[in-house]
């Protein structure tokens, strides 16, 4: 599905953020991706489609390496990734609708796309998301008069519109509560495993990824360090990745 | 010597600041001996203002046929040129707006908006009625060109600012170019475009009221006309027009801005204006 093979990116020449990683993401379900701050968890995610140029390597999806696809096949292949952003990056002011839609923008004109002139399915799609998602009755609202647990479900709901075989999520519950942060983690796992696609997630929180994710990559400095079900996941492994241990008790 | 060179001053002396604020000053005693500026001058311009103000009153309004028909040029170029400004400034706004476009695109687009911003509208009407001859089209011309160097340059600056978050978003969904403008970009500045606009229009408003000086049409060739024939009586009801209808626009501007930026319908603004006619006596209560 998502071949990663010896991924390196870094921003400064000389100081690698992603050194050599080797990443096969074929299973259905949720792998979390964790570790410290700054060591390369969101370059990770955002090299796979591309918002992050990385340096070297290949990213094989669908058959293609997404590494060396020119702009314009680039454009094809990100429709079938959907991506959750940290901080939502809904489309303040525009409706909640216009935000679902607008993950269906890849697969519409740039004519009609300006007209608004997009399909009764996807409409009568976003519709039936927005239901999922918990926010029927919301589609007229503007994204900005939402909550930060309403947005990040409108955020998730447009990726769902794209209908990836894949779903990137940067962070997506640090800017929230932890009992919203529970029901956005319930919605991705629920939606990968009704839609049967990979979601990986890279996330802060250890005892949210124990809770939720089939698969637990841990990275430290730039590489894989752990790679494994969460039930082998111990304090051992986690000194590994974070270094130190007085915030393990 | 030693105080400059003390390390710890915090208020160490700035002798190059110093210096500039000298030359300026020394400047201002240049110029002005060489303006022929006097007293004497001063006050014989306020006899001669006296005497003009008085031959203004009353404001003659006979003719108020040509000050009609110039009225209307006038709008007619401030319309004209504004839709016409805009509707050119919005592409090469965007395309001169860095964080969006590579420096080929933007370069040249930035030079055009300087050369359209670099001279003043009465100019660029000389030039236009040497090009198309006399008439309100130079005027529309030329207006057009200051409202593209205008609305230009605060687009491409709005957009300069705009969160890159939201049009990363739209980006990774694959849309293609015109689709993350429409989606991700111009949502963001719509609201502040509209406001450019309504000042353009506003500003054009005025400068066509100009632009007829050099023979661009509309009601400034009748005042110019006017003035030199020491018709000071028809002036003053020339001015009064354009006065009026500087506030006509000033209200209509208004309240483009208020349903387009604030979301009021007109409605509301109707109901808000009527209520505000009614006497209030809540009022000293409120202030207390």
């Amino acid at each position: 599905m998502l071949s990663i093979k010896h991924l390196c990116k870094s921003y400064v020449p000389g100081k690698p953020v992603l050194a050599d990683i080797d990443l096969e993401i074929t299973e259905r379900g949720i792998t979390a991706i964790i570790g410290p701050s700054g060591t390369g968890k969101s370059t990770l995610v955002r090299c796979i489609n591309r918002l992050v140029e990385p340096t070297s390597g290949t990213i094989e999806f669908e058959g293609q390496d997404l590494v060396r696809l020119p702009r314009s096949e680039l454009r094809g292949a990100r429709r079938h990734i959907g991506m959750v952003f940290q901080e939502y990056n809904l489309v303040e002011r525009l409706t909640v609708m216009e935000n679902l839609l607008s993950g269906r923008l890849g697969y519409v004109s740039a004519w009609r796309a300006w007209r608004r002139k997009f399909s009764a399915e996807d409409i009568a799609r976003a519709f039936e998301l927005l239901d999922v998602v918990g926010l029927s009755g919301f589609s007229n609202q503007r994204a900005d008069s939402l909550s930060g647990g309403q947005r990040q479900r409108v955020g998730i709901a447009r990726a769902v519109m794209q209908q990836p075989s894949v779903l990137l999520a940067d962070e997506p519950t640090s800017s929230l509560d932890p009992k919203t942060s529970v029901e956005i983690m319930q919605l991705l796992a629920d939606i990968a495993r009704q839609r049967g696609i990979p979601v990986l997630i890279n996330m802060h929180d250890v005892e949210l990824a124990k809770r939720f994710a089939d698969r637990i990559v841990g990275m430290a400095g730039g590489r894989i360090v752990f790679d494994g079900p969460p039930p082998q996941l111990t304090d051992d492994t986690l000194r590994t990745i974070y270094g130190g241990q007085g915030w393990l008790q | 010597m030693s105080t400059a060179a003390a390390p710890n001053d915090p208020f160490r002396a700035n002798w190059w600041a110093r210096g500039a604020w000298l030359l300026l000053a020394l400047y201002v005693v240049y110029a002005s001996s060489q303006m022929d500026a006097s007293w004497e001058r001063v006050s014989a311009g306020l006899h001669n203002t006296a005497h003009f103000l008085g031959r203004m009153f009353p404001p003659n309004f006979s003719r108020w046929e040509l000050l009609v028909k110039g009225l209307q040029e006038s709008l007619e170029i401030a319309v004209l040129a504004s839709a016409l400004g805009i509707l050119l400034a919005l592409p090469i706004g965007l395309c001169s707006a860095r964080n969006l476009m590579p420096a080929w695109v933007s370069w040249p687009a930035r030079l055009l908006i300087v050369s359209a911003r670099s001279f003043h509208p009465v100019i660029v009407a000389i030039v236009f009625v040497k090009a198309v001859g006399f008439g309100a089209l130079a005027g529309i011309l030329a207006l057009t060109v200051a409202s593209i160097g205008f609305i230009g340059k605060l687009f491409a600056e709005a957009i300069e600012e705009i969160s890159l978050k939201q049009v990363e978003a739209v980006r990774a969904t694959g849309a293609p170019f015109m689709s993350v403008i429409a989606f991700g970009v111009l949502p963001q500045v719509f609201t502040r475009f509209i406001g450019f606009c309504t000042y353009q229009l506003d500003s054009n408003l005025r400068n066509s009221t100009m632009v007829g000086i050099v023979g661009a049409g509309g009601i400034g060739g009748t005042l110019f006309a006017a003035f030199q024939r020491f018709d000071y009586d028809y002036v003053c009801a020339i001015l009064i027009s354009i006065i009026v209808l500087i506030m006509i626009g000033e209200v209509f501007a208004t309240y483009v801005r208020a349903i387009f930026i604030d979301g009021v319908s007109f409605a509301d603004m109707l109901h808000r204006r009527l209520s505000s006619l009614k006497p209030r006596r809540d009022r000293l209560v409120e202030d207390d």
